[in-house]
């Protein structure tokens, strides 16, 4: 039986937003020492109130209007309730009925070949506190820390229409580049501001109806995991669905030592999360004003950028997305560009320079890379009569040179090019010197 | 020195300014009353006598210009006060000591104000009568055999029994216009989202709100001009310009339409309630007002889809009381708070969602609608406070549902989020105070404080107080 790789991903993004979602704490760093980013809304305690972070919503918009999600202008929070010791007040606050943005795409290539896919969701929420499992004094204990509690997580997931571990990575760097693009986030994964979860079943080619299981990875923490996970479900699925077994619908963890997933727990019934309208936070209305500003703020993103330096430029494909693969390189190089336009060098020998070379673009100024170019390819330029004048005095004082080459012998013309070279004074086209030379000895 | 039990705040700031006391000497008489009188009206939980003196010191060497200056109050123990233990009068809060008050507090204590200590009600502010107290009822001071009404039953008694001119209190289906109808005080309701909630332990988030009892109308009137306003920490507090009521306050009622909602008056009644009514309805006429029936249609509905909506925030605001942190784990709340967070959970969960929670939520609609219109035809609304005079302890305790039963006539007032005052109207045969309310539209505190003031300054009740 033949079988295709359905899956869909999970992705919580943290926003680089100064203080957290709900209150004025700063969004905690890696240096902080447990429990110091917190305040009574964070923490949970009695009385406390949240209190909406704008700048980390209309950063949540602009994810959704990059994604091509319509925007719901009239939207609001819910709670989430479930226990769970990292979760201060006992809910998470949360969207569900009507997410910020809804029903958008991204195009991806795979292989040269395009290919949309579906974003169901782009919504707001918070983040929870963080648990540690340790020993204190001969116990087992479970620490919390709350500095992560309240910061700002937008969750972003996707139509099921991922069928390879390569189109997951693919989609995954292509949306960290968006995100980064934005400026909204660094989206590093290794310091968890982009997280994943896929989303992954098997289902017969031809079959149309989506699987009646699938199982949840998590603890993935790197592009190249995830397709790895997924590459480990297949196998798995496959084997057991061979033998007339349906996998089990759970949760399993991605151990990066074993290259294995291991089962974690069941997923049997969805949890009921009972939620409801958030009353603490009024409903959140936009004006379509207001969305257009934020439209207009998004710069031009990746995808595009490449598409207009291929075109623009001339340049071939794969240097246009390498150099758009980073925001602050792509601008970088139109600057250089710029620059280069009045000193005539082309955006093509732009791109191999800054390419080959690997230019750090923070160390090194636009024009420096220019002034490279140009010594690299001697353009100053000598007037054809000033040139004339040069090489008749050089002809003059290096007589027996010139003798020399009218006899026969061809490396004299080279001590009367560097002579002419030194008269010159600055480095000129080589060969321009060399053809004047062998006209004046005609 | 004056008897403390004829102050108000205004007479007590004209007796700072003009020297006949001292703030020192008032806080050590209301002090001294409270050690005196309070075990036998258990108003209090926690008291503060050293910082109240040290505070009273402080403000003896200040000039009289803030708007509250050393005026002595009570907040209720669902107010967090910082470094002063905070309850909710739950044995789960029994050791809890704050580490930030709330904005109330904040405000009120900025303004000049000194707090006495911390006041008694239904733990978690869950009930009508203070029978729920984890820590004991409180005592009518009228007579103590009766309930003074709940949930806010320790600062409705604590200012009754002159303990103090002001008390804190929260109320999210009556829980200040009840008590404060039980004990010949007044009791404010401010519209929804007037008073910043936060620091408040939230009961209801939709539901609550954060008002205050006081001898007289003008003193609430002054204690809204404090506690009101925007304080960037309540998403849900409006960010209008503040207004003045002290200004406004004796403009009288002559031509002001006042609306009697037919549905409050048809509900089994008891007779003390009606007569007290009639006779209220008759000197407000004397007064001026022009009055005229209503219709509010979807009354009958009200304790319903209170009783739906209620507990299902109950059930999520308590979520986090889970011992961890701080506190006493679950097994320390009383039956009452179980019982609310299990219908809660039950009227959110899957399956029950649709037929419950988000169905009361649209009958809201048509209650708040209901005011809405009456208020096109008429400037405010008059009516009893409860069905009811205030019962023994004991009678409804058995049965929660008759006890929820009592709240029929304050519970719409919430649904609809708009302002209530229960002014003092008479006493029953056998000397137990009733009240009655005005209630306006959104944001009309004015119109309820003249229409108060009018008809207190009428009826002189504030000149009454119980034996102790």
């Amino acid at each position: 039986m033949k079988y295709e790789t359905i899956v869909g991903l999970e992705i919580h993004v943290e926003l680089a937003t100064v203080t957290k979602m709900f209150c004025r704490c700063p969004v905690p760093t890696l240096q902080d020492k447990p429990n110091t980013r917190t305040c009574p809304v964070c923490l949970g305690l009695p009385g406390a109130l949240p209190f909406p972070n704008k700048r980390a919503i209309e950063s949540c918009i602009q994810i959704g209007l990059a994604l091509n999600c319509s925007i719901n202008t009239q939207s609001f929070f819910e709670r989430k309730n479930y226990f769970y010791p990292d979760l201060a007040k006992g809910f998470q606050t949360s969207q569900y009925l009507h997410p910020f943005g809804e029903n958008g795409f991204l195009e991806i290539e795979v292989n040269g070949v395009k290919k949309r896919i579906g974003i169901t969701r782009v919504h707001m929420e918070e983040d929870t506190g963080k648990l540690t499992h340790s020993t204190v004094d001969g116990d087992e204990v479970s620490l919390i820390d709350f500095n992560r509690s309240g910061v700002p997580l937008v969750e972003i997931v996707t139509e099921p229409d991922i069928r390879s571990g390569e189109e997951a990575r693919i989609f995954l760097m292509e949306l960290q580049k968006i995100i980064r693009y934005l400026n909204v986030s660094d989206a590093d994964m290794e310091k968890g501001h982009m997280r994943l979860e896929p989303n992954i079943s098997l289902r017969p080619i031809g079959q149309t109806a989506l699987p009646q299981y699938k199982v949840e990875v998590k603890n993935i923490n790197s592009f190249k995991f995830v397709e790895k996970a997924i590459g480990f479900e297949e196998k798995r699925h496959f084997e057991m669905l061979e033998k007339n077994e349906v996998p089990i619908q759970e949760t399993r963890g991605w151990n990066e030592f074993k290259n294995k997933t291991i089962s974690q727990r069941s997923k049997e019934e969805a949890h009921d999360y009972r939620y409801f309208p958030e009353p603490d936070i009024p409903p959140i209305t936009f004006k379509d004003e207001e969305i257009a500003i934020l439209k207009n703020a998004i710069p031009e993103l990746p995808i595009q950028r490449s598409l207009r330096f291929t075109r623009e430029f001339s340049l071939a494909n794969a240097s246009s997305q390498i150099l758009t693969r980073d925001k602050n390189l792509a601008d970088f190089f139109e600057e250089t560009v710029k620059i280069g336009k009045d000193h005539g060098i082309s955006p093509k020998d732009i791109a191999n320079e800054i390419i080959n070379k690997k230019t750090d673009i923070y160390s090194v100024l636009p024009a420096s890379v220019i002034k490279t170019i140009k010594e690299s390819k001697n353009v100053s330029l000598i007037d054809s009569g000033t040139l004339r004048e040069l090489i008749s005095q050089v002809l003059e004082e290096n007589r027996q040179a010139a003798n020399d080459y009218k006899a026969g012998k061809e490396n004299a013309i080279m001590f009367l090019v560097g002579q002419t070279m030194k008269k010159i004074g600055k480095k000129v086209d080589m060969n321009e010197v060399r053809s004047a030379i062998l006209e004046a000895l005609k | 020195m004056t008897d403390i039990a004829t102050l108000t705040i205004s007479k007590m700031l004209d007796g700072y300014k003009t020297r006949e006391f001292s703030v020192t000497e008032i806080v050590k008489a209301y002090i001294d009353r409270i050690h005196k009188f309070d075990k036998n009206i258990h108003a209090f939980i926690t008291l503060n006598d050293e910082g109240a003196i040290k505070r009273a010191g402080e403000l003896d060497n200040t000039d009289v210009t803030s708007s509250l200056h050393g005026i002595p109050y009570g907040a209720k123990d669902m107010f967090l006060t910082k470094g002063i233990k905070t309850t909710a009068a739950s044995k789960v809060l029994e050791n809890y000591i704050p580490q930030y008050s709330s904005t109330a507090i904040d405000r009120l204590n900025e303004a000049g104000g000194i707090i006495l200590g911390k006041l008694n009600h239904d733990a978690w502010a869950h009930g009508s009568s203070g029978e729920n107290s984890d820590f004991g009822n409180t005592q009518n001071p009228w007579n103590k055999d009766y309930v003074p009404g709940g949930s806010s039953s320790g600062s409705a008694a604590a200012v009754a029994a002159s303990f103090v001119p002001m008390a804190t209190g929260t109320d999210t289906g009556g829980s200040i216009r009840l008590p404060a109808s039980f004990t010949n005080t007044v009791g404010l309701k401010p519209t929804y989202g007037l008073v910043s909630r936060y620091g408040v332990i939230s009961m209801a988030s939709s539901l609550d709100s954060i008002g205050h009892f006081t001898k007289t109308v003008e003193d609430s009137a002054r204690i809204l001009e404090i506690t009101q306003g925007a304080d960037g920490y309540d998403a849900t507090v409006n960010t209008r310009e503040p207004q003045i009521y002290t200004d406004t306050l004796k403009r009288g009622i002559k031509g002001v339409k006042i609306g009697i909602p037919k549905e409050f008056i048809s509900s089994g009644m008891s007779e003390d309630v009606r007569t007290i009514f009639n006779e209220s309805l008759k000197t407000l006429e004397k007064l001026g007002a022009v009055l005229e029936e209503v219709s509010l249609p979807h009354t009958e509905y009200g304790i319903a889809t209170y009783y739906i909506i209620q507990p299902s925030e109950v059930s999520s605001n308590l979520a986090r009381y889970d011992g961890v942190r701080f506190g006493h784990d679950r097994s320390f709340f009383g039956k009452e708070a179980k019982r609310r967070i299990m219908l809660g959970t039950y009227t959110l969960s899957s399956g029950y969602y649709d037929a419950y929670y988000k169905k009361a939520m649209q009958v809201r609609t048509l209650v708040k609608n209901d005011f809405s219109k009456a208020f096109e035809k008429v400037d405010i609304l008059v009516s009893p406070v409860s069905p009811t005079p205030p019962w023994k302890f004991g009678e409804k305790a058995n049965d929660p549902l008759a006890m929820y039963l009592s709240d029929a006539l304050t519970v719409t007032v919430n649904l609809a989020g708009v302002p209530g005052l229960s002014v003092p109207a008479g006493f029953t045969n056998n000397s137990l105070p009733i009240g009655i309310q005005f209630i306006g539209p959104h944001f009309s505190e004015n119109r309820l404080f003249q229409a108060g003031s009018a008809f207190e300054e009428e009826t002189k009740m504030f000149e009454k107080n119980p034996m102790l």
